[in-house]
């Protein structure tokens, strides 16, 4: 995270998912072949705090974003906002309150705007929506302090905007936008800027980092790229096969990487500011589908250090460091990142 | 021109290239005078963001433009024979055994309804007569030295994860081992631990083969390891272009240094970044100028007015009137 704030305590807990499951049944509807999306999942999420998601695709980091947003309803496990179960939800009005709560932002800038609309179309029908205490100039105001929230000055001529008329960044902010018209505690962002030009991201980044100092607004950010998770989040939760491998304070993740998954993902980020060393190996394989999974940890196969233990019992996560877990049979408080070690130079 | 070997002939060289796009509101132009050397052997790397011509680029190389695009001037030169006057017929023979390109999204590229075999096969017979029982052993071989088990011979693409598919590609593409093989944004689709895993194996490829690579991406920090020189783009222009270790270590052009600028990292001090402000622009009303200059931190009053020539400075060419020393 970047320093805003030299030390800041958490704040109260938010959001907690209790062993949060989903299964995606395969075939037809008599088929017993289940895809495991996500198993058993406890994450939490305080006020004022960034959490980043990440892992490869098919790890299950959007299924977790989806259910938490109740697009999908969980196979298994609950979801507790402020203690109360999500899955219990049951009039309209309280279903509309909680999404109001924690709303989405999704990763195509281009998909995800009408393009015969104008940008001040979805931003006011979700003030109609969420914020019936304004007026009708009420609203036409609270409109244009989001979009000066967001970085889109001047905000009147941005709501007469078609969508066409703006750039993937300046998109990305009206979902952003959008999101904030409903008065939201969390915001869900999956992959927000991974389809944005490379100059542009930081500055979306950026935007999340300001929304959360300046509205106190929580994210969880939902990413592949683990460089830009450390620019702005606090806590990093790292996915391997629908599971989660290893979390904890991010700078201590990264400096202490504990599963030897995170380890692997670690050693893989392209890093110009690195020392021109690479693996003399690029026998890497991928990660497994995870249809009806017998018992056992589902990165043994590519896991250097597995021993017998890991295709007997799965790894339940264990604190191995303060507020810092890994789901690993071999992980101890002294493992140091052995990938890191027997690299050759290629030059 | 600089970093190559003047005693030899560059394998490609690319002078002053033009490519337009015929649109109803009159052409616009999508590469703008580009000129590039490639040695044998050699890996390029050209980076940009989306829509500054590094694609249309490529594809002019490999004369896979089609309408609306059309190479509008300029000249390329491969192996001594000039590439622009050639027709179909001389550029079939040309392809998969002089040069081949990998394309950007191998789902698209590889036919869906062919065995990885079958396609293998096509392109090999298209050139050299070949009994069918060489056929199958050169076949086997070609996935083994992409890292596949010959076993996916008999495997339809969508069998196949995508770090295998691009893979299967790049076995493809190296058939008939050419001098030249051409990549678009190979890795684009895949996540960070295959998309490494495939780089090493691409400069494993070259290492053994000895092929020159022209090698286009978004992603500056993905070439940073692999590439001889880099070529950094920006609406339709080469802004900079030098040695990659160079133009990593000290950037020279405004945009590359704000490029630098825009991806955090894993290791170090954690810094707040400021990206580039503003939007690449509309190709079809380009900036006057520079056509960076309007989001260029350090413009001054001749940078609207005039364009900029590339200009010499430590081994690199830097389109920038901070580098002109007349």
């Amino acid at each position: 995270m970047i320093a805003d704030l030299p030390t800041r305590e958490p704040g109260q807990e938010l959001l907690r998912t209790v062993g949060l499951t989903k299964h995606f049944r395969l075939g037809g509807f008599l088929s017993t072949r289940y895809l495991h999306g996500v198993d058993d999942i406890d994450l939490v999420i305080h006020e004022d705090e960034i959490v980043a998601l990440v892992g490869e695709s098919g790890s299950g980091k959007s299924t977790i974003a989806r259910l938490i947003a109740r697009v999908y309803r969980p196979t298994g496990g609950d979801i507790l906002h402020h203690g109360r179960s999500v899955n219990r939800l049951q009039s309209r009005r309280e279903v509309l309150e909680y999404r109001g709560r924690v709303p989405m932002v999704f990763q195509d800038p281009y998909g995800s705007l009408s393009p015969v609309y104008r940008v001040s179309h979805g931003i006011m029908r979700a003030l109609k929506l969420h914020r019936t205490d304004l007026s009708k100039r009420g609203r036409q105001e609270e409109a244009e302090r989001l979009l000066e929230a967001v970085g889109l000055v001047p905000a009147r001529d941005f709501l007469g905007k078609y969508p066409y008329q703006l750039s993937g960044g300046q998109r990305q902010r009206i979902g952003f936008a959008q999101a904030l018209a409903c008065r939201p505690e969390l915001i869900l962002a999956d992959e927000p800027v991974s389809m944005l030009d490379v100059s542009v991201r930081i500055g979306v980044l950026n935007l999340m980092a300001s929304l959360r100092r300046r509205e106190r607004i929580s994210f969880l950010y939902i990413t592949h790229d683990i460089a830009s998770a450390r620019y702005v989040a606090d806590r990093l939760v790292v996915m391997y096969a629908g599971q989660v491998a290893e979390s904890g304070p991010v700078e201590d993740v990264l400096a202490h990487p504990k599963h030897p998954y995170t380890q692997l993902l670690l050693s893989a980020v392209p890093d110009p500011r690195a020392p021109i060393s690479l693996p003399s190996t690029s026998e890497v394989q991928e990660p497994p589908r995870v249809v009806n999974p017998a018992e056992g940890c589902r990165f043994r196969a590519r896991c250097p250090y597995a021993i017998e233990q890991c295709s007997r019992v799965t790894p339940r996560l264990r604190q191995l460091r303060p507020d810092h877990l890994a789901a690993c049979h071999v992980a101890t408080n002294e493992l140091e990142p052995a990938y890191m070690e027997g690299r050759e130079s290629l030059r | 021109m600089i970093a190559t070997s003047p005693t030899t002939r560059p394998l490609l060289q690319v002078k002053d290239l033009c490519v337009d796009y015929l649109t109803d509101r009159g052409p616009v132009r999508a590469v703008d005078r580009v000129s590039l050397d490639l040695a044998k052997g050699e890996f390029l790397g050209i980076v940009g963001e989306s829509g500054c011509g590094k694609s249309t680029l490529l594809f002019a190389i490999a004369r896979l433009l089609s309408a609306p695009a059309e190479i509008s001037a300029g000249e390329i030169w491969f192996d001594g024979r000039d590439m622009i006057s050639m027709d179909e017929d001389e550029l079939r023979h040309l392809r998969w055994s002089d040069y081949s390109v990998v394309m950007q999204s191998a789902m698209n590229a590889l036919n869906p309804v062919m065995t990885v075999a079958e396609q293998l096969a096509d392109a090999i017979r298209a050139h050299v007569r070949m009994p069918e029982r060489k056929l199958r052993a050169r076949s086997e071989e070609l996935l083994k030295v992409v890292g596949i088990d010959p076993v996916h011979l008999r495997s339809y693409p969508h069998q196949l994860s995508g770090g295998m598919r691009q893979r299967a590609m790049i076995a493809m593409a190296l058939a008939l081992t050419p001098d030249l093989v051409i990549m678009d944004e190979p890795t684009s689709a895949l996540d960070v631990v295959a998309q490494r895993s495939l780089m090493l194996k691409i400069k494993q490829l070259q290492r053994e083969f000895g092929f020159a690579t022209i090698f286009v991406t978004h992603d500056m920090s993905l070439v940073s390891h692999f590439s001889d020189r880099l070529a950094v783009m920006y609406a339709g222009q080469v802004v900079e272009i030098g040695e990659t270790r160079q133009v990593f270590a000290e950037p020279k052009h405004p945009y590359t240094v704000g490029l630098m600028r825009s991806f955090p990292s894993i290791r170090g001090a954690l810094q707040p970044l400021a990206g580039i402000p503003g939007s690449p622009p509309d190709l079809a009303r380009p900036p006057s100028g520079c056509r960076f200059h309007p989001r260029c931190p350090q413009k001054f009053a001749r940078c609207p007015g005039e364009e900029p020539d590339l200009y010499a400075r430590d081994q690199a060419l830097v389109r920038c009137f901070l580098f002109d020393d007349r």
